[in-house]
């Protein structure tokens, strides 16, 4: 049986499907099986960002309404062979996902897959409120700014009682990645400090990504920036969290904190 | 304008029971439906005007159900104002809103076919017998408030072990006891009681109330922020001192 992860926000624009790309195919890189699942429905992202725009045939709500089977609607990552995605529908809208639909479908990926990441649309409502349902596992993707701390919180009070898990009495595990961090802001302080948005959430940390050009560039290739520039900062940013996914302990380093960690970074891109 | 720009006239806010009828659906719903038209068949006025909760604990009901019973309910022109014991996957937002906690009062006899009996249902209807007194008069939180989370609490006291969000939202009839950072909103003592007070170890607050008297994060003084404190209540002066 697969493990479902979440990956929301709340907030648009911080880099959810980045995010969801990126780790998935850092976790497929170890040969494990991977599927991203697109639930962004009516403004898709996904197949632009991992760049299968070119191969969508059926979706998400084809599967869903049994106008395709699911082998039908998965792709597959032409880079890495456990890589695939279930992309979204852009012509239809949210209100084609249906509770027992995705119920079904997300049954059917845990069956063959070793890992299902539903790259959530951003807001509370149907989208990300399905797209969370079924999942083991959350990860809130944040920005250290002060209305994407917020959103955040809003959406963890909502994995706490909107989820299965929740319904049922667990606890979900929820795993904090700050994204777009820049260490420069955070000096000047301009940004808020990575101790105050874990003070705020009080949900473990799964890695923090610096803010890079590399992960434009990936996306303007459509490719994943652990695929497209492995050994770039964000890349590495996403690996150990991919690793920190798998239950290994790792220390996290708040990029630009120790002069050491990013003079070396920059060392090694220039040469 | 200016004058109620530069005055503030606090906007109080408090909580109030009311006394209202349960009704206990049961399956199946057409069967039961029946036995309300047959009571209501007796006794036109019966449900008319009457405060009604819908109790759905321990009913195995889907959302598309009970919103179809609600629909059959609204053609019987019984008008239901909360849903007691409901999921809260149950609820849309189109629906009546979840109410909890609610204490047992004496049952209310349904109307008799003599005509006489009918007439004297409504005093009998509304007892005004104070509620009886709960044992537990407090909550304890053992996690952080999220924002968007509302906690409400008219019994007394509540204590909250971590931090309460930007957001956030606490509401009861006593104290509230926060041991760790409040962002959020607090409303203490709501239901009248002016001994109330609301106590936190770091102030970073949005809105602090005790019986409708209310301090905004603006008329708060800076330098009490970030610090550990206590409001209270002296007279109509809200006060606000230092806990280290």
């Amino acid at each position: 049986m697969g493990k479902v992860i979440v990956v929301t926000s709340g907030k648009g624009g911080v880099g959810k499907t980045t995010s969801s790309a990126a780790l998935g195919a850092a976790l497929a890189r170890n040969g494990e099986k991977v599927v991203v699942v697109d639930f962004d429905v009516g403004l898709r992202n996904l197949d632009l960002i991992m760049g299968a725009e070119r191969r969508v045939v059926y979706d998400l709500i084809n599967v869903i309404q049994g106008e395709a089977k699911l082998a039908q609607a998965l792709i597959r990552d032409k880079r890495l062979e456990t890589l695939y995605l279930l992309p979204a529908s852009q012509t239809r809208d949210k209100d084609n996902l249906t509770a027992e639909g995705v119920e079904t479908v997300i049954a059917a990926l845990k069956q063959s897959f070793d890992w299902v990441i539903c790259d959530s649309p951003a807001g509370i409502e149907r989208g990300a409120t399905l797209a969370m349902r079924h999942a083991d596992v959350a990860i809130v993707v944040t920005n250290p700014e002060v209305s994407s701390v917020r959103d955040s919180d809003r959406i963890i009070g909502l994995l706490d009682s909107k989820t299965l898990m929740a319904e049922q009495g667990e606890r979900m595990e929820k795993h904090l990645l700050l994204t777009r961090y820049d260490p420069a802001r955070a000096e000047r302080g301009d940004m808020l400090k990575v101790d105050d948005v874990l003070e705020i959430l009080s949900i473990p940390l799964l890695g923090i990504v610096p803010e890079s050009m590399d992960v434009l560039r990936a996306s303007n290739v459509g490719s994943p920036v652990t695929l497209s520039d492995e050994r770039s900062a964000p890349a590495i940013a996403y690996f150990d969290a991919a690793r920190r996914l798998r239950g290994e302990l790792l220390p996290v380093t708040i990029p630009g904190e120790k002069r050491g960690f990013f003079g070396k970074l920059f060392g090694r891109k220039a040469a | 304008m200016t004058s109620l720009l530069t005055q503030p006239r606090p906007i109080r806010l408090k909580g109030r029971s009311f006394l209202a009828l349960a009704l206990t659906p049961e399956h199946p719903f057409e069967d039961w439906l029946a036995q309300l038209d047959h009571l209501a068949s007796r006794s036109t006025n019966f449900f008319r005007r009457r405060p009604l909760v819908l109790d759905v604990t321990g009913l195995e009901i889907d959302r598309s159900q009970l919103r179809e019973l609600l629909d059959k309910l609204g053609e019987r022109n019984v008008r239901i104002m909360g849903i007691e014991g409901a999921r809260p996957s149950l609820l849309g937002p189109d629906m009546p809103p979840p109410m909890a906690d609610g204490r047992p009062a004496s049952d209310i006899e349904a109307p008799a076919e003599d005509e006489r009996v009918e007439a004297k249902t409504p005093e009998k209807a509304a007892p005004p017998s104070p509620p009886p007194p709960k044992t537990s008069p407090s909550m304890l939180v053992t996690e952080p408030v999220r924002s968007g989370q509302a906690l409400f609490f008219p019994e007394g006291d509540v204590t909250v072990v971590g931090s309460v969000a930007s957001g956030a939202e606490i509401i009861a009839g006593g104290s509230v006891h926060i041991y760790g950072t409040l962002r959020g909103r607090v409303m203490a003592g709501t239901m009248g009681n002016g001994s109330a007070r609301i106590f936190c170890s770091k102030l970073e607050a949005e809105l602090v109330a005790i019986d409708g008297y209310y301090k905004t994060a603006e008329d708060l003084e800076r330098d009490l922020r970030g610090k550990a404190v206590q409001f209270w209540l002296e007279g109509d002066t809200f006060k606000v001192g230092s806990l280290a």
